[in-house]
């Protein structure tokens, strides 16, 4: 842990390359957050931090700390399938939350609530 | 058996977790994620999850390679749609309704968890009577086309391992 300084240029130039490019995803997702326009667009944007840009921030501490204390450390794979898990439930729940209330006031641009299905199939008369 | 292990993959992921968690394969750590395992096992029980298998492994991997090179060119995708200059070009973003055929509920799990991962579409609601789920895709180009990723590249595969 003391080499941390002395790393090699191997390992620093790839480790280095994988944090700009989370970090840069991460912060192209915020944009996102400012530039998109309606609810359900902004709601894609923090999916790029989520997904790709801490899968480039976990290989990267992987790489890094396996290559410096000499075993494979592995633990970030829980932090990326635990945010696998997880994230669908919170954009799930905003989503759903937005889409009941554009349903309840009639906003057009939103798909109506599904017909109830014994509805469908009554006969008509 | 089935008392001593009512869910066995359940029962080996936590073992697993524990592992990757202390990282070491030590006897000690190896005899504590097999109690972790045993004894999360045994809690589950008293949760009541709704019944499913794990029918076939062998396609776990594939999927699990077909969702991280989606993620890749999503991520490219959604990302260029935001910087693109100037903002509007046309783009059309909008919800899409997919009539599902799988029932699993922990298949349709792994679907949202797969469609949320991906950047550009997000799982929005499903309806359990009508089997339907309602998507928002970011780019919206064709609503058929979308349906047809759905069923044929996640759907069919993951029924495949669920069902």
């Amino acid at each position: 842990m003391m080499a941390q300084a002395e790393v090699s240029l191997w390992l620093a130039v790839p480790v280095a390359l994988l944090l700009l490019a989370g970090s840069a995803l991460a912060l192209v997702g915020s944009i996102g957050l400012l530039r998109l326009h309606s609810f359900y667009d902004r709601i894609h944007a923090p999916t790029l931090a989520t997904s790709l840009g801490i899968g480039c921030v976990l290989v990267a501490s992987m790489l890094f700390f396996s290559v410096t204390q000499a075993r494979p450390v592995l633990h970030e794979l829980l932090i990326a399938a635990f945010m696998v898990v997880t994230t669908p439930v919170t954009l799930m729940l905003l989503a759903r939350a937005a889409l009941y209330r554009d349903q309840q006031e009639g906003n057009p641009e939103v798909p109506p609530l599904p017909p109830l299905p014994a509805r469908e199939e009554r006969p008509e008369g | 058996m089935r008392r001593l292990l009512p869910f066995p993959v359940f029962a080996v992921s936590l073992a697993a977790l524990w592992l990757l968690l202390v990282g070491s394969v030590k006897p000690g750590s190896l005899l504590l994620a097999a109690g972790f395992g045993l004894a999360g096992g045994w809690m589950l029980v008293s949760l009541t999850p709704p019944d499913g298998r794990l029918r076939r492994l062998a396609g776990i991997p594939r999927l699990l390679g077909l969702v991280l090179v989606e993620v890749l060119r999503s991520n490219a995708d959604v990302a260029r749609i935001i910087l693109r200059r100037g903002g509007w070009q046309p783009r059309r973003s909008g919800f899409v309704r997919v009539r599902l055929q799988m029932r699993s509920p922990y298949g349709l799990a792994a679907l949202a968890c797969i469609l949320t991962t991906t950047p550009g579409t997000v799982w929005v609601e499903y309806d359990s009577v009508e089997n339907t789920m309602l998507l928002h895709v970011l780019d919206l180009i064709d609503e058929e086309a979308w349906v047809g990723i759905i069923k044929d590249r996640w759907e069919a595969r993951l029924m495949e391992i669920f069902e």
